[in-house]
């Protein structure tokens, strides 16, 4: 699809259900209870992708919800990039755990270089830039 | 000498109500509690250079804190700022109450609008006001409500159960949580399975410590997340172990692994974490809601929540939480709207925090609606609770209100609480989890709270939820466990709610599952433009909500009379001897019964059988020596006539009017009907010896004396509410019975060994 998704593409799995698809290129009809039962589906089957997330970001902002639209982006970039280094990331942007603006650099610049997460690399920068500045770079337990 | 006690008697009796055990805290601004402005409120203002926030409220961009500066950054849209922040704050106020004024008109400005300034705005709202504007704001059309689903036992076995019966009642979402943490994963495989019984698309959540929810997500078991909190100061955020960054990252983490997400704020918490900054309640809880947008997810949870009860204590503090939800969907995030947080102990309190919500409507009406006993809210009692459910049904079909959920009877909940301990018990078997007993799960279908289960202990539900993480058991186990049970709608239902990731329809704002589609605000938006537009009560689900048990119909109470029509026939022989005439005895004293009296109606409203009341009387009337006579009265069934036209026929000049129903009255000749001698009108509350009195009494006064009247005591029972519905079907067959002009006729009663 090239143009950008409007309102009246929302639900995508009822008026596009062809383009809704798994991971692993499993369509919507695909993923059926039978195919839960034979093995053919599972868990990985029902994660979303980055396509799905785009085009929900466009649904948003064709909805006037651009903030909404930038959170589906940077979802986007992080659909695979692994659990733990999600978590890692998490825990290093709560107060006091990292530091020094370093160590939030350097997780950016993962996002950056490793998962191509753009969005999601600049959103940590600045925090980097504000806990600097406010201070947060501080031990706490 | 006694002493006289200098008090007013009633402050003891107002000492003793539930409303004296809320406490109630002064106004003071610079501690904290004010509700709606402080003298530390910013003023409202804006600067921008170059596309860029230079000043927000006052405070120079060198010195924003990071709530400042995440709201100047990612909030304010600076091409929009400078046109809304011009605009008078009472202008947007009138244009908030403006049936003709477009929301999207107002979500526009508000993307250009500092929190001080929506703060002040909707602080000109009088309470009426706020819940209009609220109903026009919210984003999404239809209205909808959540359940918390929690136990005292964390048993899982009852979770399913009341996953299911909370399904049954209509909720949208479940949201459970534990008494020990380390059950989160045993707590969440039992509603997944629970909640996918009876329907698919409830959504579900397991709150727990920030990384396992996600986990526990991933692991497919969980549909949405919304105890990702966020506070108005830096301070209070810090404290609470977060960032607006390191929320924010996890907004997106969430969304990445398709699952639905909400923060929650709320007036109150940063006072009960002593980082207030002297600010008014209001306007912390705007910056929260700022934040949020700017963060960019869906949507709040907000209305005080944990901070609900503090936030009630201070003047105009109700009112607080109404203006923070209507700031929240003016900011066009979902409102899962609070009236959660048991705020008071006074009922009469919290059914006015739920009305507005209820009359309006709101995304999700409680953040939740304790589906469970109070006792076995994990979460702290909610506002309503498992003991109240029924009268916030009442409340539904009061005010035709849409309040989200649905009456069920009783033979569909024992149905759907058997099937979901079963289903829960069969994959439990199925995944070498444990193997319930017969008893344990009967003991939790019928339960009403965890008082009445014979089932896991906490530490055995503790084994099983360690090994569910450490087997990484997922959704998908559980799915195939169902269906090889052959629970295949359960494995079904559950396998559909999981499948929403896939296209991530559900992670637009506002979204829910109703009749197996996602409606969100994208594809059924609020369009309140007054009268006839927004949420109207379809004719289906008028007739759904008004559909409350034990609701009486005239057939049903005369299905009820026939029951005592072969009992009183033991008791009672009713004669008709000939056309009642006018006496000339002296002692003559009539006793003018109803045209159903013993011929379609069998007792009084007390309960009491007609040939007992009628024993009553007569002995009464015989005790002074006088002589009681029976008149059937054919052309009225009405107290004061009857009693009237008994007189007109009695010798004495005295008569007793009855009714079937057991309203009673004494009359003589002469008087203006209506102005009686004795009144006998709260049926329902009349025991037989106030018969027998009352017949004493007509006898006393056709004997010319004036006796003590008789006072049936009365402690203020609501006797309307608990009598007339039943009262005015009985009344109406009665007077259905009459016929104008008819001649009355004169009764030879037999009592047959009567015993009362």
């Amino acid at each position: 699809m090239t143009r950008p998704r409007v309102i009246a593409d929302y639900p995508l799995a009822e008026t596009q259900p062809e383009t809704v698809l798994g991971p692993r290129g499993k369509a919507l009809s695909e993923v059926t209870l039978a195919a839960v039962i034979t093995g053919d589906v599972t868990m990985e089957d029902l994660r979303i992708t980055p396509h799905a997330l785009r085009a929900q970001a466009e649904i948003s902002r064709a909805a006037n919800r651009p903030t909404l639209a930038e959170n589906f982006n940077r979802a986007g970039e992080l659909v695979n990039v692994p659990q733990d280094f999600i978590m890692a990331t998490y825990e290093l942007l709560r107060p006091g755990r990292a530091k020094s603006q370093d160590v939030l650099l350097a997780a950016a610049r993962t996002l950056r270089d490793t998962y191509h997460a753009h969005a999601m690399a600049d959103f940590v920068e600045e925090a980097s830039e504000v806990y600097e500045r406010r201070g947060l770079f501080t031990h706490r337990f | 000498m006694t002493s006289t006690p200098n008090r007013w008697k009633r402050f003891a009796d107002w000492d003793e109500r539930p409303l004296r055990l809320d406490k109630f805290a002064v106004e003071d601004a610079s501690n904290g509690f004010a509700a709606f402005t402080s003298p530390a409120d910013p003023k409202p203002g804006i600067e921008v250079n170059a596309g860029r926030i230079i000043s927000l409220d006052g405070v120079l961009e060198r010195d924003f804190d990071m709530i400042d500066l995440f709201i100047a950054r990612h909030h304010i849209d600076p091409d929009i700022t400078l046109e809304a922040m011009a605009m008078d704050s009472a202008t947007l106020a009138h244009m908030l109450v403006d049936m003709t004024v477009p929301r999207e008109v107002l979500v526009r400005l508000a993307h250009g609008l500092t929190p001080a300034k929506l703060a002040e705005t909707v602080s000109q709202l009088n309470a009426l006001e706020i819940a209009f504007a609220y109903q026009k704001m919210r984003s999404r059309k239809t209205p909808g409500n959540q359940a918390h689903v929690t136990n005292a036992k964390d048993d899982p076995l009852q979770l399913a159960a009341d996953a299911a019966t909370a399904v049954a009642f209509g909720f949208d979402e479940i949201e459970t949580t534990m008494r020990v943490s380390r059950n989160a994963w045993s707590n969440a495989l039992a509603c997944a399975v629970g909640g996918a019984v009876g329907r698919w698309g409830t959504l579900f959540q397991c709150s727990s410590e920030e990384a396992e929810e996600l986990r526990i997500g991933m692991a497919g078991f969980t549909s949405y997340a919304e105890t990702v909190s966020v506070y108005g100061t830096e301070k209070a955020f810090v404290d609470g172990d977060d960032t607006p960054w390191s929320k924010g990252f996890l907004a997106a983490a969430y969304a990445s692994r398709g699952i639905k997400m909400r923060c929650t704020s709320g007036a109150g918490s940063e006072l009960l974490m002593g980082f207030h900054e002297s600010k008014s309640l209001l306007y912390l809880e705007t910056r929260c809601l700022c934040l949020q947008r700017a963060m960019g997810v869906q949507g709040t949870q907000n209305g005080g929540i944990d901070g609900a009860p503090i936030t009630s204590t201070v003047p105009g503090g109700v009112r607080e939480l109404m203006a923070e939800n209507l700031i929240a969907v003016w900011l066009d995030l979902e409102c899962a709207s609070g009236n959660d947080a048991r705020t008071t102990e006074s009922e009469i309190r919290l059914g006015a925090k739920i009305w507005p919500y209820l009359a309006g409507g709101s995304d999700l009406i409680c953040s939740g609606f304790g589906s469970i006993l109070k006792y076995d809210n994990s979460f702290n009692p909610s506002l309503f609770n498992g003991e109240e459910l029924e009268d916030y049904l009442v409340l539904q079909r009061d005010f035709e209100a849409d309040g989200g959920l649905t009456p069920v009877g009783e033979a569909k909940a024992l149905d759907v609480r058997a099937r979901a301990v079963a289903a829960l018990a069969a994959v439990q078997e199925e995944l070498g989890l444990a193997t319930p007993t017969t008893d344990m799960k009967q003991s939790v279908v019928v339960a009403s709270g965890s008082d009445d289960t014979r089932s896991f202990s906490l530490r055995e539900t503790s084994l099983m939820s360690e090994k569910i993480k450490a087997q990484g058991i997922t959704v998908v186990d559980v799915i195939k466990a169902l269906a090889k049970r052959g629970f295949t709608d359960e494995a079904e239902n559950l396998l559909s709610v999981v499948r929403l990731r896939l296209s991530g329809d559900y992670l637009q704002t506002a979204a829910m599952v109703r009749g197996g589609k996602v409606l969100s605000a994208i594809n059924d938006p609020n369009n309140y433009l007054g009268p006839g537009s927004g949420y109207r009560l379809s004719a289906e689900r008028r007739a759904e909500i008004v559909n409350i048990r034990d609701v009486l119909d005239q057939k049903e109470v005369l299905r009820s009379e026939a029951m005592h029509e072969k009992e009183e026939a033991k008791h009672i022989r009713y004669q008709v001897l000939k056309p009642a005439e006018l006496s000339d005895d002296k002692k003559d004293v009539v006793i003018g019964i109803s045209p159903g009296f013993g011929l379609k109606l069998f007792q009084t409203t007390a309960g009491h059988r007609l040939s007992d009341v009628l024993a009553q009387l007569t002995k009464g009337i015989m005790a002074k020596g006088l002589i009681p006579r029976v008149v059937r009265f054919h052309h009225t069934a009405d107290t004061s006539f009857l009693g009237l036209s008994a007189a007109s026929l009695a010798g004495s000049g005295v008569g007793i009017g009855i009714q079937a129903k057991g309203t009673a009255v004494i009359h003589q000749r002469g008087r203006l009907p209506h102005n009686n001698l004795e009144l006998f009108s709260n049926a329902p509350i009349t025991k037989l010896h106030h018969y027998r009195s009352l017949g004493v009494n007509a006898a006393a006064y056709a004997l010319g004396q004036l006796p003590e009247p008789i006072i049936v005591p009365q402690r203020g029972e609501a006797m309307g509410s608990r009598y007339h519905a039943r009262t005015a079907m009985i009344y109406a067959i009665e007077t259905a019975l009459t016929s104008e002009n008819a001649a009355p006729d004169e009764i030879k009663v037999d009592f047959l060994g009567t015993k009362s």
